[in-house]
């Protein structure tokens, strides 16, 4: 399917354009781009009206819920959400019912995904056994397999020795480790950050130099070993110059944020919101603002969703018993905006954090406007306001933080190699 | 007579004149609680249900008895062997109590916020008896009318409040009533038992007790929270008892006059010193228990008025 682009804004992460322009397509593979007057001999032509087309998001640390939770989310759902989100590639988790530790287990996910999701999936394995933190996983069988990367997610490996023992085996295969850095002893129990909101709530709470510690455990580590390392959920200001030394010392490590992190704070809990309860607990207002600079000096590579499904009977409870966790495959782009709008952060830089550099990490070829690329592509409307209802949503669970929240930006389509997935076609 | 409230889920959401019309109006029920005939029938046909998910003895019995004066109906259910056992959530739990009817729902929640999220699913008027580490209400209430009445004004007293404030909803509803009437308000504690942040909040921040008592006119200890405790928040109880339990020597630095509070149940020997808590001319400690009937008959009047006839 051949199809030519015009009178587009093209957002060229790579080359950190915003600028008017053409772009085709030609078997699934992006064919040329430039500006002018584009050529005339495509069949099939768009006329964008000056919206935006960008490469489509790669969306580190997405749960699917698929085997063990499909009540939750199903590899079907998931990928319907992600097209009208216009997420292209999930990168989905490992920590499901059983989890992904095993070549045969991670079979089923690709089979089933690539059965029913109309958005590509890279899936991620487990780093140890059953989140256990106590054996290793084939990681060589795992990764012959189709595993981007090894994670134990928001489990953290407090055996330093096994911890050791992974990053020394992944580096000589090359394999990228990614963890929610954190201090088991510190946070455990915890359900907000402690600070003056949640003493005034009575809630337990746990200090951002908990996240400081796991990470300055995870960097020693990882100067030990010389593994490749992702710390995934960064999400305070503590954690960031530890961070910046080893990413200046060299060492091979890459961090991302979650969306939720750079447009919520602490107080949008309000009175006990268990919507907004996630892992890590939402910060400070500070904490939001230097995370969001991170980004825009590039110290912190992605952004990503975090997108973790909940049922609505694990979210009707006290806020300490309630889980933790969002869904944002549909709310990503326009939260984002949010940041856009703001002036905080313009669209090259937002989509070099949420398409080229997740890309770049992984090894994949997506993720960006060159001519050779798959045509992973959206087109998106910036400034379309709307108010989020969240039972139009297409996740099976309806957990988002944004419900009657107002927002901008809009997926007006999403391809997928060449392919229109969203709006779906008939 | 102003008090806009439909529930009393804590202090936080009140305005100071709805706090004094709830004290002027928990006076009135001291005295009728001191007289021959204790009932009033301002509760009559309207229904009370006491939910305790956590264990208490003197607030479940206050709240009755409140009750019970008013003339209202009041049943008492022990939570913890009911349904919860059996897996229903909170939520159900309220429902089902719901389409009974009642007017009056006195709800006490070992996690915090449980009672607002409760209060959010109910017709009638819900009580906070006491919600995690969040807020106890009626409890400052009570502590309030105590001390208004023993020192004649409820403002410009300096108030120290000991112990472990961690852990209590019984200090958190105090410095912020005591707050909203415009009192000084010192905290002392070993610093492993202090909020994140708490200096923020407006009160002074002392772990010498001593200091922390100087000049205090009056003095509320907490009960040390074994039951909440993870362990290792204090080295041992007789070192807790050195530095931090109330004997008269500490209380010398406070006021001549200085009045002795405890929210109740005392470990005596371990936060306060026994004899000095029996002590009728410092020790407050059975007035709190008088006016918490009171206060907690003041409570329900005023939410039964706003909340019209039967729900």
């Amino acid at each position: 399917m051949n199809i030519l682009f015009t009178n587009a804004r093209l957002i060229d992460p790579q080359a950190g354009t915003d600028s008017a322009g053409w772009l085709s397509i030609e078997d699934g593979i992006i064919a040329a781009t430039g500006t002018g007057r584009p050529p005339s001999n495509h069949r099939q032509i768009h006329d964008c009206n000056g919206k935006c087309l960008a490469p489509g998001i790669v969306d580190i640390g997405v749960k699917v819920c698929e085997p063990g939770e499909r009540h939750k989310e199903s590899f079907r759902t998931a990928g319907l959400a992600a097209a009208a989100g216009g997420v292209t590639t999930m990168v989905t988790r490992p920590d499901t019912i059983p989890v992904i530790d095993s070549p045969e287990t991670l079979e089923f996910a690709t089979r089933r995904a690539e059965a029913v999701s109309p958005v590509r999936i890279a899936p991620m394995a487990a780093l140890t056994k059953g989140r256990a933190g106590r054996e290793m996983v084939e990681i060589g069988f795992l990764k012959d397999a189709g595993a981007v990367a090894f994670s134990d997610c928001d489990h953290v490996i407090s055996d330093t020795k096994v911890f050791v023992r992974c990053l020394t085996y992944a580096r000589a295969l090359g394999a990228l480790v990614m963890a929610h850095p954190q201090d088991p002893g510190l946070s455990a129990g915890a359900a907000a950050t402690s600070g003056k909101f949640s003493t005034l709530r009575g809630l337990p709470s746990v200090s951002p130099m908990a996240e400081r510690l796991g990470l300055e455990r995870d960097l020693a580590l990882v100067e030990m070993t010389g593994a490749r390392y992702h710390a995934d959920n960064l999400s305070s200001a503590a954690s960031l110059s530890a961070f910046k030394r080893a990413k200046e010392a060299g060492l091979d490590v890459t961090a991302g944020v979650n969306i939720h992190h750079l447009t919520l704070n602490e107080l949008d809990v309000g009175d006990y919101k268990t919507f907004f309860k996630l892992k890590p607990p939402l910060r400070s207002e500070d904490d939001r603002s230097v995370m969001v600079e991170a980004v825009e000096t590039g110290l912190i590579d992605i952004i990503s969703s975090m997108h973790t499904p909940q049922d609505e009977e694990s979210k009707r409870l006290p806020f300490e018993e309630a889980a933790s966790g969002a869904v944002a495959l549909e709310t990503l782009l326009p939260a984002a905006m949010r940041l856009y709008h703001s002036g905080a952060l313009d669209l090259p830089a937002l989509f070099r954090a949420m398409t080229l550099n997740p890309a770049n990490r992984l090894g994949l070829p997506q993720g960006r406007l060159q001519v050779g690329a798959p045509a992973d592509l959206i087109l998106f409307d910036p400034d379309a306001p709307f108010v989020l209802d969240r039972a139009t949503l297409r996740s099976k669970s309806k957990n988002t933080p944004f419900d009657g929240a107002r927002m901008e930006g809009r997926v007006l389509a999403t391809y997928v190699a060449g392919r229109q997935v969203f709006p779906p076609q008939a | 007579m102003t008090f806009r409230q439909k529930h009393l889920l804590g202090i936080e959401p009140l305005a100071p004149d709805e706090i004094t019309t709830l004290l002027d109006l928990a006076d009135h029920y001291v005295s009728l609680n001191r007289g021959e005939h204790k009932h009033s029938d301002v509760l009559t046909g309207r229904t009370q249900i006491n939910m305790f998910f956590e264990n208490s003895t003197r607030t479940q019995a206050s709240f009755e008895i409140a009750g019970k004066r008013l003339g209202a109906d009041v049943m008492s259910m022990a939570m913890q062997a009911s349904s919860i056992k059996k897996g229903e959530t909170l939520i159900d739990t309220a429902l089902t109590l719901n389409a009974m009817h009642p007017d009056l729902l006195v709800v006490r929640h070992p996690h915090s916020g449980a009672v607002n999220l409760l209060a959010e699913k109910v017709n009638c008027a819900v009580l906070n008896a006491g919600d995690g580490r969040h807020e106890h209400p009626t409890q400052a209430l009570l502590d309030a009318l105590t001390i208004r009445r023993a020192k004649g004004r409820l403002h410009r007293l300096t108030i120290a409040i000991c112990g472990d404030i961690a852990h209590s909803r019984v200090a958190r509803s105090n410095l912020m009533l005591l707050g909203k009437m415009e009192n000084r308000i010192r905290l002392i504690g070993p610093p492993t038992l202090m909020p994140a942040r708490i200096a923020e909040f407006g009160v002074e921040v002392y772990d010498d007790m001593r200091e922390g008592l100087q000049d205090a006119d009056v003095v509320m200890m907490l009960r040390l929270q074994r039951e909440r405790m993870d362990g290792g928040f204090i080295p041992s109880e007789r070192e807790y008892y050195h530095r931090y339990g109330l004997d008269e020597e500490k209380l010398s630095f406070a006021k001549p006059d200085a009045i002795v509070m405890h929210p109740g149940p005392m470990n005596r020997g371990v936060e306060i010193d026994g004899t000095l808590a029996d002590d009728i001319n410092r020790s407050v400690i059975q007035e709190q228990v008088e006016m918490g009937v009171a206060v907690r008959m003041a409570a329900m009047d005023l939410l039964a008025r706003n909340h019209g006839g039967a729900s």
